[in-house]
């Protein structure tokens, strides 16, 4: 509790004790208005001020003023009638409980997500003279070694260039296997290092590293402003004034319409205290209070699970999707190659991959990197000789005194060598040595495990349609949507053509729907600022993908899609729940209040109590099922 | 120009009428109170000078809400 909290319980104690203490002593008349006077204004007096200052400053209609009227309008009745001064202490208390429950309810789960999302380091070390130094990260330049003890964060991104130790990545991507670095890895920061000593040249600043733009990104989050919270803000201008004007006129019209038509007394001081009651019933905190906490709690419980979310707008927005398209390469497949078949002639299969990877030891191409590491063991460079390499046909090389051709059919053809015509999907290489056809290997690009989950999943939650986008062959993205059951494939695209395809996608669907596209973030980015809500998956340390996109996942695990959907409509069901609720309370004891059926005792629980339902409703949004 | 203060306020409510007070202050083009990080976003306009209109800011946030800080 801070020492605003701290003071304000005492005063509640104290007021009540009072309260219960003088219900004892038989006073009457004036003594009594003055001893009640005392823990009236022990618990009300910053209201009454507050009150005070909003009309000197002529902003009237404010929380304060409606509390600071209904209790003191309730000391006058009780004055003039009965001598019960009980209920505008007790109005007054209930409002202040109701304040200190709010703010320290709000104050503890700000800080509790603040520190679910806390992967900000403190400190990092330098060595200087053989002794370890603390120094702010912020100081560093780029290019500065530092050290990194088991059990610290990683304070700055860099490359690790002494000791190897196993990484916690969790608060980063919600990943909890342990990720291996050694000398030569690029290290992001925010990262646990958990078991080694790690020496770590530093190729960031602190402001651009992971951890510092992933807090900025989240922080900021909340200020983008969803429908709901503008919606409430409206609401709010103009209910405060209304509600004010409604009691005046509740105060005044009923007992002047008795008096003037009916001939009767009135009843001032009934219709009055009605009037109160009305002010104390209609105070618009839990929906002022419950909305931002709920998207807040949200995108923090979120980016808990590696799914940050740009803005409550872009929460709103996820919930109402009902298209997914996604990109092929890197998204649902793992945008590597490998060795996915092998058909030797004669030798054996382990012989095959051995040739052709050592034929290719000094490519960087994607396809001879699959060969290189289906063969997995070190390739000895000086069994190689001869390396030709044609561009777009394959390579020659003389292997172990032996010529060695691997490359696709021209390169055969060319060759002069009878080959065999392969069906698989994918990018076949034949390998043909001392000129004499020895086989085929198929290199392809492989489904990511959960690729057929993920997709399963979006249809469980109601996704109309799931579309694939990609520049890949027809045959090849006719299989990979067939095994995920993807609805929908456009193949053979260019980039430009993939932003065009995404136009059409979005004309198509109905208007109140909103389009979720998924790609890995390199080559997408204007896909993914065209898409109603563009989501970059494995965007882990790629600056351009974060920028583009409105939700980022950082692993690349496409079952996240499903889980920050599942998320957000969640979150937008508890902001309607609230809302409805909160709404249907308020009218319903203003309504029993106008008809009398309600006195001020039922007007503050109801506000009170709406209030803390709808703050702890609020709070649910943070837990995230684990799944 | 943009930039972020941390602020003071109470109230869900305060903050919404800080933020409309702020954003009729000359000189501030866009001002974003977020009450659940305690902070206040200005965009000001262009040649404004910063220290002065945030004592505006100041003066009329505490105008709407006398409980309320911003630190600048």
């Amino acid at each position: 509790m801070t020492k605003k909290q701290k003071k304000m319980l005492v005063r509640i104690i104290l007021s009540s004790a009072l309260m219960i203490g003088l219900a004892f002593l038989p006073i009457e008349g004036a003594a009594r208005f003055i001893l009640y006077l005392i823990p009236y204004l022990i618990i009300g007096y910053d209201i009454l001020k507050k009150a005070v200052k909003g009309i000197l400053n002529r902003q009237v209609f404010n929380e304060s003023f409606l509390m600071a009227t209904a209790t003191i309008g309730a000391m006058i009745i009780g004055a003039a009638e009965n001598g019960d001064y009980v209920e505008a202490i007790a109005v007054m208390l209930f409002y202040q409980v109701g304040e200190l429950f709010q703010s320290y309810a709000v104050g503890k789960s700000r800080r509790s997500i603040s520190e679910l999302m806390d992967i900000r380091p403190d400190h990092a070390n330098v060595e200087e003279g053989g002794e370890l130094k603390m120094v702010s990260p912020d100081e560093l330049a780029i290019g500065t070694v530092i050290t990194v003890q088991p059990g610290e964060k990683i304070p700055i991104d860099g490359i690790v260039i002494e000791g190897c130790s196993s990484l916690n990545t969790s608060a980063l991507t919600g990943e909890s296997l342990p990720h291996d670095v050694s000398e030569g890895d690029e290290v992001l920061s925010g990262c646990i290092n958990v078991s080694g000593v790690l020496k770590i040249r530093t190729t960031k600043e602190f402001g651009e590293s992971t951890a510092s733009k992933i807090l900025d990104l989240v922080e900021n989050a909340s200020s983008r402003k969803s429908r709901s919270e503008n919606f409430i803000s409206r609401f709010a201008k103009i209910y405060t004034p209304a509600v004010c004007f409604s009691a005046l006129a509740l105060s005044v019209i009923p007992p002047l319409f008795t008096v003037l038509f009916l001939e009767g007394s009135g009843n001032w001081s009934e219709w009055i205290y009605r009037a109160l009651s009305f002010l104390v019933a209609s105070c618009p905190c839990a929906l002022v209070i419950s909305i931002p906490l709920s998207f807040f709690a949200a995108i923090g419980g979120a980016s808990k699970e590696g799914i940050l979310v740009k803005g409550s707008n872009y929460l709103e927005a996820l919930a109402q999707t009902d298209h997914v398209v996604l990109d092929k390469t890197g998204t649902l497949t793992r945008g590597v190659f490998e060795v996915t078949a092998i058909y030797p002639n004669k030798l054996s299969r382990d012989k095959l991959i051995e040739y052709a990877a050592l034929a290719e030891i000094a490519s960087s191409h994607p396809i001879a990197k699959g060969l290189q590491r289906a063969y997995g063991s070190t390739l000895d460079r000086s069994r190689v000789n001869e390396i030709k390499e044609t561009s777009g046909n394959g390579v020659t090389a003389i292997v172990d005194g032996r010529s060695v051709a691997v490359g696709n059919d021209k390169l055969m053809e060319t060759l002069g060598i009878a080959h065999v015509a392969c069906t698989d999907v994918g990018t076949v290489v034949h390998i043909a040595i001392d000129n004499e056809y020895a086989g085929c290997v198929v290199i392809s690009d492989v489904l990511k495990p959960s690729s057929a989950k993920a997709i399963s999943e979006l249809k469980k939650l109601g996704i109309k349609k799931t579309v694939m986008l990609t520049g890949d062959s027809k045959a090849a993205a006719d299989e990979v949507a067939d095994s995920l059951g993807i609805d929908k494939t456009y193949s053979e695209l260019l980039p430009h053509e993939k932003v065009s395809k995404l136009e059409e996608l979005i004309c198509a669907k109905s208007k109140k729907t909103k389009l979720a596209f998924v790609g890995d973030g390199i080559n997408d980015a204007p896909v993914l600022s065209r898409a109603d809500i563009g989501i970059a998956m494995g965007a882990i340390g790629s600056d351009a993908a974060i920028e583009a996109a409105d939700v980022v996942l950082m692993d690349d695990d496409p079952l996240k899609i499903a889980k920050a959907i599942r998320i957000s409509r969640r979150c937008l069901r508890i902001v309607h729940q609230n809302i409805g609720f909160a709404i249907s309370i308020k009218l319903l004891s203003l309504v029993f209040v106008c008809l009398g059926a309600a006195d001020m005792w039922i007007a503050i629980f109801a506000d009170v109590g709406v209030m803390v339902l709808a703050v702890l409703n609020a709070i649910r949004t943070s837990f995230v099922k684990k799944s | 120009m943009k930039k972020t203060y941390k602020i003071e306020v109470d109230c869900a409510n305060c903050a919404l009428k800080m933020e409309d007070a702020a954003n009729k202050t000359a000189g501030v083009n866009k001002a974003v109170v977020n009450f659940m990080t305690q902070k206040m976003t200005v965009e000001f306009e262009e040649s404004a000078d910063e220290k002065a209109v945030m004592k505006t800011v100041l003066k009329s946030c505490k105008r709407v809400e006398d409980d309320c800080e911003i630190y600048f």
